[in-house]
């Protein structure tokens, strides 16, 4: 029983899971079952554990281990988790979309994330990836009569496969040179041996960089982004732009932080021109988009920039600021792409940037809440996306890196243009006279504000979060 | 009384958040909220002056102060506290909210709840940047007044508002965060230093950089600050946002906004950097001087007169600049002075656009002409505040400027004898505006039946003449407060400059700082 303990939260998500399955099989044909509260028990039920199982350390089968670090991931999925479910009833009846395979899917796809933050076994990562990924794959294309999100869930498996390979490959080469997947032997192995740098090093470090580079969207393995986040239904967006970055930034960190720290000359360049180029392209080419679901889809790249100048930065301050800015810019992107979830028709579900306009006149509180989510993402004071960036910022200056901090800021001034586009749209064009958004229902008007909420408190009072993300990253760094 | 300047800070918040709550979906309680909002920003006011009241010009450099961790990890507090320099751009924000939300009552027809909703939330980030003593503090209140502005802007303004609205707050981030940056790095080089992460202002004062890292963090400073002034070549948002802008929401920027970049410099920019401050100042002081000049040269040849006072702007704020960088205590509590005054006359004079323009549903020059025989109580303002505005003795834009030429002349004369041609501009740009406008015969058949003022105007317009008559004839009443916070502004910058020898033009400029004439001071027209 002991050896379980570490693995609590995933096993509870995982029987939630399985539980809305079986419960999806016995419901009758126009029976209402509130699905989605299965979900939502088991979330909280994770979180519960994860609460338990804080500053404990406990380990699993050797494998999984459930620091705090891992713990803080975990509430960033618990909260992605929720925000996702309570925001999704609205879509699952206005699509007609299967509610019993689509909650379980995002309940698997939550449990394999925080085995991926878990994990201590590079076969365990990529397993783990693997039960994340399927499960947003057939997420992106659960709208099957629909040409583009079939289109969209093609293209991200297939690429998404791709990518997995080259990861395996990377877990295969390092196997070759340390003869162990497990990553305290890999950190011992690289820090005691010096001919360990050599062709094969590079390959096996280059391969798992291009592997985790096109989980978290990374330049140049970004291409799939902005169509995966455009066919997906908008709620499905939300979910995967935040929850899988969050896994894949976790696993990111713990493997070249602590595994290949030692060999951090080797691949700090290359990803520092990695992110380089993440925040250049994602807000130059950002700035072009008319569909909203594909700008935030940039935006969902540059983020990732700013998260690999966390990483780049490698210092404390940089690991416990890559915690915060995923848990800001989790509810902020949660928040952001629910707005547009809920303002979707059936007849108008894509999000064009055309369908904000005049949303102030007709909707003046989704209005709100969509600036407030924008000026997070922009990086305005005073919401949790200030707070993030400052600190990302603040960690890359600290090690002397003032070219990425300044590239850093200047490119979040030009993403500015382009959320305050759809400000402007919102509050300064009148709106089209043929299209009427539908009204914000209370669980999703309850369900956003808390999210709003929590992005002004993060932004306001951000000390207490600041010094749990602290304690995060003592356990394994 | 020990929180006062927070509640300073927060009253218009209070005021802004209750607003929130009275439901006004189709503008029925327009009045209500027009007068609560009015009624926090009098509020307000009242307790700037208190503030006033309160302080001791004698006392301990900063007062008020309040401090409270914030982010205990990285050594942030909300730390805040005035001196004399802050309590009276503090008292000046206060005085012009008011007017300004009176002005709108002529204008701003639509969504009044959230108009007034944003003023108050300006006037609040606006207070916290002059009161704030932690850099972070200041920088979140910096920024976040961007966002009120760009709503004010955007929605109210006139017909290239979403233009103007972007560009001013593209511009003024692109050089806000070039500041974060140096920030940051001031806060790490602390560290590095003392072992410890401090935001602290006076803490990050006893800071010795090494020269390089001076300038570079100088120059993310000062161009934050540069552009907000704004100083030639970074004015280009300015006209835009002027013209723009509401009649309330030009009415702030001019009053306040731009003080914020000229207040940068006097607490930040020159005190944490004293030696690259030294390096910078004469390129500083030759783009204010080019500012003065071209500003009131394109200011000449506007036909609408809002704009004319937009660039009219530029080439005051030039003066203040000017003053600055002369670093005495003649040129810097001119400059001071002038921020005082520019936010009195060319507030008003923003107001009397509005006014004229709220008529006439235009504000071309051309348009108008003879209003003094149809309006003689508007024109008699119009004419108050123009001759304030050129710097008459006897009013108060005079005190300034011959403070911030005599500061100037003690430090180098040239920039001196150049800027002087600019109180002559001044006179030529706005007496012609002025006599185009209201003299000659009544020759638009338009304005022929023009209303004179109304009670509300002379309102929003009365408190400006007044204080435009007292501060030309009691400066001392301002001065007094000022004089120990610049004195110890302009050690502060010469004890980080006697550290290298001065090898800039001028040499005559070291005797300038120099413990201070009193007689030269407190000049009395």
């Amino acid at each position: 029983m002991d050896n379980l303990q570490a693995i609590m939260p995933m096993l509870i998500v995982t029987l939630a899971a399985a539980a809305t399955m079986l419960a999806e099989s016995f419901r009758l044909k126009d029976e209402r079952m509130p699905l989605g509260g299965l979900g939502l028990i088991g979330l909280v039920g994770a979180a519960a554990a994860s609460i338990l199982l804080w500053n404990r350390n406990t380990t699993s089968f050797g494998v999984v281990q459930s620091d705090n670090f891992a713990l803080f991931i975990n509430f960033v999925l618990v909260a992605v988790g929720i925000l996702t479910i309570l925001l999704s009833s609205q879509v699952i009846d206005r699509e007609e979309l299967p509610a019993g395979e689509y909650y379980s899917l995002v309940l698997f796809s939550i449990a394999g994330m925080m085995l991926m933050a878990a994990a201590t076994d590079l076969l365990l990562i990529f397993l783990a990836l693997e039960v994340m990924s399927l499960a947003v794959y057939v997420l992106t294309g659960i709208r099957r009569t629909d040409a583009a999100g079939t289109e969209a869930a093609f293209k991200y498996f297939l690429l998404g496969a791709f990518s997995s390979a080259f990861f395996l490959y990377g877990v295969a080469f390092t196997y070759a040179i340390v003869h162990s997947t497990r990553l305290e032997a890999v950190a011992l192995a690289v820090a005691g041996r010096s001919d360990v740098s050599g062709p094969l090093t590079w390959l096996a470090v280059g391969l798992l960089l291009v592997g985790f580079a096109f989980k978290v969207s990374a330049v140049p393995f970004h291409m799939w982004t902005p169509d995966a986040y455009e066919g997906a239904p908008t709620v499905v967006t939300g979910f995967m732009s935040t929850g899988v970055k969050a896994a894949a930034f976790a696993a990111f960190v713990r493997v070249f932080l602590s595994s290949f720290e030692p060999l951090r000359g080797e691949w700090v360049t290359v990803l520092s021109w990695i992110a380089v180029a993440t925040m250049v392209v994602g807000t130059v080419v950002g700035v072009a988009q008319s569909n909203v679901k594909r700008m935030l889809a940039y935006s969902s790249i540059a983020h990732a920039g700013y998260l690999l100048v966390g990483i780049i930065a490698g210092n404390a301050s940089g690991k416990s600021a890559i915690l915060f800015y995923l848990l800001a810019y989790a509810l902020t992107n949660v928040g952001a792409f629910g707005v547009t979830a809920l303002l979707a028709t059936r007849e108008r579900p894509r999000g064009d940037l055309a369908d904000f306009a005049g949303l102030w006149h007709s909707r003046p509180v989704m209005a709100a809440l969509m600036t407030i989510f924008l000026l997070s993402l922009g990086g305005f004071p005073p919401t949790a996306g200030f707070v993030a960036k400052w600190y990302v910022f603040g960690a890359a200056v600290q090690e002397q890196l003032y070219g990425l901090a300044i590239i850093g800021v200047l490119t979040s001034v030009v993403s500015v243009f382009y959320y305050l586009r759809i400000v402007v749209l919102m509050y300064m064009t009148d709106s089209r006279a043929e299209y009427e958004p539908p009204r914000l229902t209370a669980t999703g008007l309850a369900t956003l504000g808390v999210a709003a909420a929590t992005v002004f408190y993060l932004g306001v009072l951000p000390a207490r979060v600041i010094e749990l993300a602290t304690r995060s990253i003592d356990t394994i760094f | 009384m020990s929180s006062l300047l927070s509640l300073v800070i927060f009253l218009p918040l209070i005021g802004a958040v209750a607003l929130l709550f009275i439901s006004n979906r189709d503008g029925e309680r327009d009045g209500l909220i027009r007068q609560v909002a009015l009624a926090a920003s009098v509020v307000t006011f009242g307790a700037t002056l208190a503030l006033w009241r309160g302080f001791d010009p004698m006392g301990p450099e900063f007062q008020f102060v309040e401090r409270r961790p914030w982010i205990p990890i990285y050594g942030i507090d909300y730390y805040i506290g005035i001196d004399g320099i802050s309590l009276l751009l503090i008292v000046l924000t206060g005085f012009l909210t008011p007017l300004a939300l009176l002005s709108s009552w002529g204008s701003v027809k639509k969504k009044i709840k959230e108009f007034s909703i944003f003023m108050l939330l300006l006037e609040a980030a606006m207070l916290g940047v002059f009161a704030a003593l932690d850099l972070f503090l200041f920088y979140i209140f910096w920024d976040a007044m961007l966002i009120p502005m760009y709503f004010l802007i955007g929605i109210w303004g006139y017909d290239r508002r979403i233009y103007a609205a972007i560009k001013f707050i593209l511009y003024t981030m692109a050089g806000s965060v070039l500041m974060l940056i140096a920030i940051l790095g001031l806060a790490f080089v602390h560290s590095s230093a003392t072992g410890n992460y401090t935001f602290d202002l006076l803490k990050l004062y006893e800071l010795k950089l090494a020269p390089t890292t001076q300038m570079w963090f100088f120059l993310a400073f000062t161009l934050a600050f540069a552009i907000k002034v704004p100083l030639f070549p970074f004015h280009t948002w300015l006209p835009d946002a002027h013209v723009e802008a509401p009649t309330a929401g030009s009415v702030i920027l001019a009053g306040v906004l731009l003080k914020m970049g000229t207040y940068g410099l006097v607490r930040f920019s020159f005190p944490l950097f004293p030696e690259a401050a030294m390096v910078f100042a004469p390129w500083l002081a030759g783009l204010a001087v080019i500012g003065i000049i071209y500003g009131a040269l394109v200011a000449m040849v506007q036909p609408d007169m809002k704009k004319l006072v937009a660039y009219s702007s530029v080439s005051h704020l030039g003066f203040v600049v000017l003053g600055i960088c002369a670093v005495n205590v003649q040129g810097v509590s001119g400059a001071v002075y002038q921020m005082l005054n520019h936010g009195v006359s060319t507030g008003a004079l923003f107001m009397i656009c509005g006014m004229l323009s709220d008529r006439r549903h235009t504000r071309l020059i051309s348009e108008f002409g003879g209003l003094k025989s149809v309006v003689p109580k508007l024109t008699a303002a119009f004419m108050l505040i123009t001759l304030s505005s050129i710097a008459l003795p006897g009013l108060n834009g005079f005190v300034g400027e011959f403070l911030i030429l005599l500061g100037a002349y003690r430090w180098d004369w040239r920039f001196a004898t150049l800027a002087a041609s600019g109180v002559i501009l001044s006179a030529v740009y706005m007496l012609w505006m002025f006599q185009r406008v209201n003299y000659g015969v009544v020759t638009n058949p338009k304005n022929e039946h023009l209303p004179d003022m109304s009670t509300r105007e002379w309102w929003m317009l009365g408190p400006t003449l007044v204080m435009a008559v007292v501060m030309g004839v009691v400066p001392n009443l301002f001065l007094r407060p000022m004089e120990p916070a610049v004195e110890r502004m302009v050690q502060r910058v010469q004890a980080g400059q006697t550290r290298t020898v001065r090898a800039e033009p001028g040499a005559a400029g070291t005797q300038a700082f120099g413990p201070a004439d009193p007689e030269a001071r407190a000049p009395r027209p």
